[in-house]
């Protein structure tokens, strides 16, 4: 095979994609309407933005939004890392969380909501008894117009998923010793562990981290539950203009995604600028060489109630949405349903089998193939010594970073304009696209930092690179391996948007499903649809986490997290 | 500019504007051959997803169209009916004249005036298939959707008309006119909210609102550019002006959809809720989403009505299997279950005059449910403003109150 055929492949099945379906959703902001008769370059649909009475405050909202989810989400995971690695403390909220990664984002923010509205399961347990109240108290706790619900939402979801690719990136790292030295030098855990691990840490998983900002800058699901509507995020207005029978508004959505496309870029830029600021405080830190005993016991508490009441939140919630899928008629404020029934699962069970089985085709297809290319581009680069510059990355993270909302409409109408029918390739192929990126993010950094030597050592044994390979690399590499599948797989499983535009509406997932029915607010069905996509997404991660014990359950330093 | 003009004749080579000539069409009037061609079809039905009710309705259609008539039905669930309107858009701009992904469509209001309008449906067709005979035509206005003519380009299956649903343990005696409305809010502030417009219920309760309060009702059923649309509407916005600010969370949140704000009545959060369905509140009760003690009224002046259709988008790659079940729609027995509260309890579209002696029988032995106002109580259905008014309110509303502070 040409070295470069996979290389090549997989940047194709990144760029195109988002190019295309960039230029097709973007050119009519720039008056390039395929409707009309004489198409020329126009400014026109800038003006009409600018007009929106609620631009100036759904800009805010989608960057205080994603400043503060990412900040919040690699503070709580830095200090619960930081205050209790190694601990047992650690090992049973790792165990908690990482499940939590794969609960679709959608099925999480409705869990919290009915959690902690006013009427929620949090006021109905502690009403009337303590509360006092009969009725609900009148407070706007959720889509708040600050959005702190929709942050503290954000925060809850990404946690998991940061504290997993660090964990991931820990073996890779000498973060671990690092810490050690600190301790060694009469750093407490926290402190040396900031000091010395994190930087080494955090290089790992800075990809992750700019995902997550790209991400909570312009979500469109959690925001719709969560977030505020007076007005609305900038991606959630970006999906109702797009959406809009009115052709008229397709340009003002296409001006309004490029403006979104610009807060996600300006956003990056500044964290970057911040990472700068925040090692240049850290390094004179450790330099003054204050020890920082005092901070040690506060510290420690603080990560641990906030990582604790993150896992938490996010198993009430879904505890609330198993709750809903057997509830009769609960009102408030009883503690608990009136009646349990199976009434809701015996209605929806026959139709959620088959949708069931296409989600578990889709994304087991798309995470393998994800696997396998991003597999495949690691070895070529290991081997031809090829080194994927950051024009490169940025090239493999262009799909995460740029939001879907700013291309899958124009790559939809590309699609349809080639006669290429909609149906489960399409969307395999479209799930792909975002699936690539994050099997990436989770492989590349440990595929990287094998021990070179144990490969210069089998060479001069006389192995061949693909025996190097197969008996070598991929073996040492299991659990990240099973990581990155499952991270595909859950990816896949929560995709709404390219299911739903590439599938023409003909593929339904368990999350399309969900996602239509969350637009109604029937509790007993969404929690039913909820925890049926919980449990899709789950079964990789299990997967993940047992294959390697029983693999290798005779060898500690294999068996990963 | 040079780069600019190749990217725009690139983007006209890849997207004909212009729609080729349609294949054969099927012919409606000629119906044994519809049903011969729907044999073995697979009709997509693009409809609003959001309620487990309608949802297992569809899904039983489905299984009495296949028994039947060997057609497939797949309910393809939307968030929102215009995502279908969008797709067909789509593929009309992409030049995708058939083989379209949308078969039928549950459409009514704007979405059919800009689908119409656009030529983007099939027909006409609705008045060729056979059960349209026993359609009400003369006592329920199905020819009208939001004013603009149907001429056959959709055909009807459900009646709605508002009715206010109120929890009669926590409050007896709900006001029956906006200003009584206004004046229980000042007195009760929190107590009651809408659906935040754009969807279609909350916009319904601005045109409820207007219709009550502007000086000249019958201004509202021509477009509203012919109209004088400040005098028309300025005490609507007075009366929001003053009722906003005592809604739920003093108006800063809405829910977003007319099962939420049942929702928010089930938990305690409100006390009246606006429904388009006189039918919804017994229905809830029966699946225990609303407490029994849930009745529903309608206002001294008369409520909005309008009825549900199906449509066929030039495109559709079924239409005879899809003709094929908006008859099947209209017929006795599926107008019957769609009735029942424990299924649906959506009105009628049907005449009781033209059905059989059995059929008239089992209409009248429907027990319509303990929240469901009889005829007579419900009242005449008074017609919606043209579609144009719906836009301009909802723009105006989002302008006035959906951005706040």
């Amino acid at each position: 095979m040409p070295r470069l055929a996979l290389p090549a492949l997989t940047v194709a099945l990144l760029i195109l994609p988002v190019g295309l379906g960039l230029f097709f959703t973007l050119a009519p902001a720039l008056g390039f309407s395929p409707t009309e008769a004489s198409p020329g370059l126009s400014l026109a649909a800038f003006g009409d933005l600018l007009a929106w009475p609620g631009l100036p405050e759904a800009t805010r909202l989608s960057l205080s939004t994603g400043f503060a989810a990412t900040a919040g989400a690699l503070a709580i995971t830095a200090l619960i890392a930081a205050g209790w690695e190694g601990t047992r403390a650690f090992a049973l909220l790792q165990r908690l969380l990482s499940p939590l990664l794969s609960v679709p984002h959608a099925a999480a923010a409705f869990g919290l909501a009915f959690l902690l509205a006013p009427s929620g399961w949090l006021a109905r347990l502690l009403s009337p008894w303590l509360t006092g109240w009969t009725r609900p108290p009148d407070w706007l706790i959720l889509q708040d117009s600050a959005g702190l619900a929709l942050t503290a939402g954000l925060i809850a979801k990404e946690v998991p998923f940061l504290l997993l690719m660090l964990i991931a990136a820990r073996s890779q790292t000498r973060a671990t010793s690092l810490a050690r030295v600190a301790t060694t030098l009469g750093y407490p855990r926290t402190t040396g562990w900031l000091l010395a691990a994190f930087p080494a840490l955090y290089a790992q998983i800075r990809l992750p981290v700019y995902v997550v900002l790209a991400y909570s800058a312009s979500v469109v699901d959690v925001a719709m539950i969560l977030g505020p509507n007076t007005p609305p995020t900038l991606a959630v207005q970006i999906t109702r203009w797009m959406s809009a029978p009115d052709l008229t508004l397709r340009p003002l959505a296409s001006a309004a995604a490029l403006w979104q496309l610009a807060l996600v870029l300006a956003s990056l830029a500044v964290w970057r600028l911040a990472e700068a600021l925040a090692a240049r405080i850290g390094r004179a830190r450790a330099m003054s060489g204050h020890r920082g005993r005092v901070v040690e016991r506060p510290l420690r508490a603080l990560g641990l109630t906030l990582a604790t009441a993150t896992a938490l939140a996010v198993l009430a919630g879904l505890a609330a949405l198993a709750l809903w899928s057997v509830a009769g008629f609960w009102a408030f404020p009883e503690a608990w349903p009136d009646t349990l029934s199976l009434k809701t699962w015996m209605r929806h069970g026959p139709m959620m089998a088959p949708t069931a089985l296409t989600t578990l085709l889709i994304a087991a297809t798309a995470a393998l193939t994800a696997l396998a290319l991003a597999t495949g581009c690691l070895e070529a680069e290991a081997r031809h010594g090829l080194r994927i510059g950051p024009f490169g990355r940025l090239i493999l993270y262009l799909p995460l970073l740029i939001p879907q909302i700013a291309f899958l409409p124009g790559l939809q109408i590309l699609m349809l304009s080639l006669g290429l029918g909609e149906g489960l390739a399409p969307v395999i192929a479209a799930h792909l696209t975002f699936v690539i990126p994050y099997t990436f993010l989770a492989l590349s950094g440990p595929y990287h930092a094998v021990e070179p030597r144990f490969f210069t050592a089998a060479a001069s044994l006389g192995a061949s690179p693909s025996a190097r390979l197969w008996r070598l690399r991929l073996p040492l590499l299991l659990t990240p391996l099973l990581t990155a599948f499952a991270v595909g797989f859950a990816v896949s499983v929560g995709q709404y948007l390219p299911t739903l535009l590439l599938g023409g509406g003909r593929v339904s997932t368990l999350t399309t499903e969900a996602v239509a029915l969350t637009s109604g607010g029937d509790r007993r069905a969404i929690g039913a649809y909820g925890l049926a996509q919980t449990l899709a997404a789950l079964l990789p991660f299990a997967l993940a986490l047992a294959l390697p014990r029983l693999i290798y359950g005779n060898r500690r330093g294999m068996r990963g997290g | 500019m040079k780069p600019l003009r190749t990217l725009a004749a690139l983007l006209a080579l890849a997207l004909p504007a212009t729609t080729l000539p349609a294949m054969a069409e099927p012919d409606p009037a000629n119906w044994p051959e519809v049903l011969e061609a729907a044999h073995g079809q697979t009709v997509y039905w693009h409809a609003w997803g959001g309620s487990t009710t309608t949802n297992a309705f569809i899904a039983w259609v489905g299984d009495e169209v296949s028994e039947r008539h060997g057609v497939t039905l797949e309910h393809v669930k939307l968030a929102d009916t215009a995502d279908a309107v969008s797709r067909v858009l789509t593929e009309q701009q992409a030049g995708q004249s058939e083989g379209g992904a949308v078969d039928l469509i549950w459409i009514n209001g704007p979405n059919f005036a800009a689908m119409k309008r656009q030529g983007l449906l099939f027909g006409p067709f609705a008045e060729s298939l056979p059960s349209w005979a026993m359609v009400d035509t003369t006592g329920k206005d199905v020819q009208h959707d939001f004013t603009v003519p149907v001429e056959g380009y959709e055909s009807p299956w459900a009646m709605a008309q508002v009715v206010f649903i109120h929890d009669s343990a926590r409050l007896p005696e709900p006001p029956r006119s906006m200003p009584a409305l206004l004046e229980w809010s000042r007195a009760n502030p929190g107590r009651f909210t809408f659906p935040q417009p754009p969807d279609f219920l909350g916009t319904t309760f601005l045109k409820q609102a207007l219709v009550e309060l502007t000086p000249d009702a019958t201004a509202l059923s021509r477009p509203v550019e012919e109209a004088d649309y400040e005098a028309a509407t300025a005490p609507l916005w007075e009366f929001l002006d003053a009722l906003t600010p005592t809604l739920w969370r003093q108006g800063r949140a809405y829910p977003q959809t007319g099962p939420r704000q049942l929702q928010l009545i089930a938990d305690g959060e409100v006390d009246i809720a606006i429904s388009f369905s006189p039918g919804e509140a017994s229905t809830a009760i029966a699946n225990d989403q609303l407490p029994p003690s849930v009745r529903t009224y309608v206002l001294e002046g008369g409520t909005l009505g309008n009825a549900s259709f199906v449509a066929i988008p030039f495109n559709s790659s079924a239409k005879e299997g899809a003709m094929v079940v908006a008859n099947f729609l209209l017929s006795p027995q599926a107008q019957l279950r769609a009735q029942d509260p424990d299924v649906l309890g959506y009105g009628t579209v049907l005449s009781m005059e033209a059905l059989s002696e059995a059929d008239r029988a089992a209409f009248a032995a429907l027990d319509l449910g303990p929240a469901t106002l009889s005829p007579a109580d419900l009242g005449p259905a008074l017609p919606e403003p043209h579609p144009s008014w719906s836009t301009r309110l909802t723009a105006d509303w989002i302008t006035r109150y959906g951005i706040a502070e």
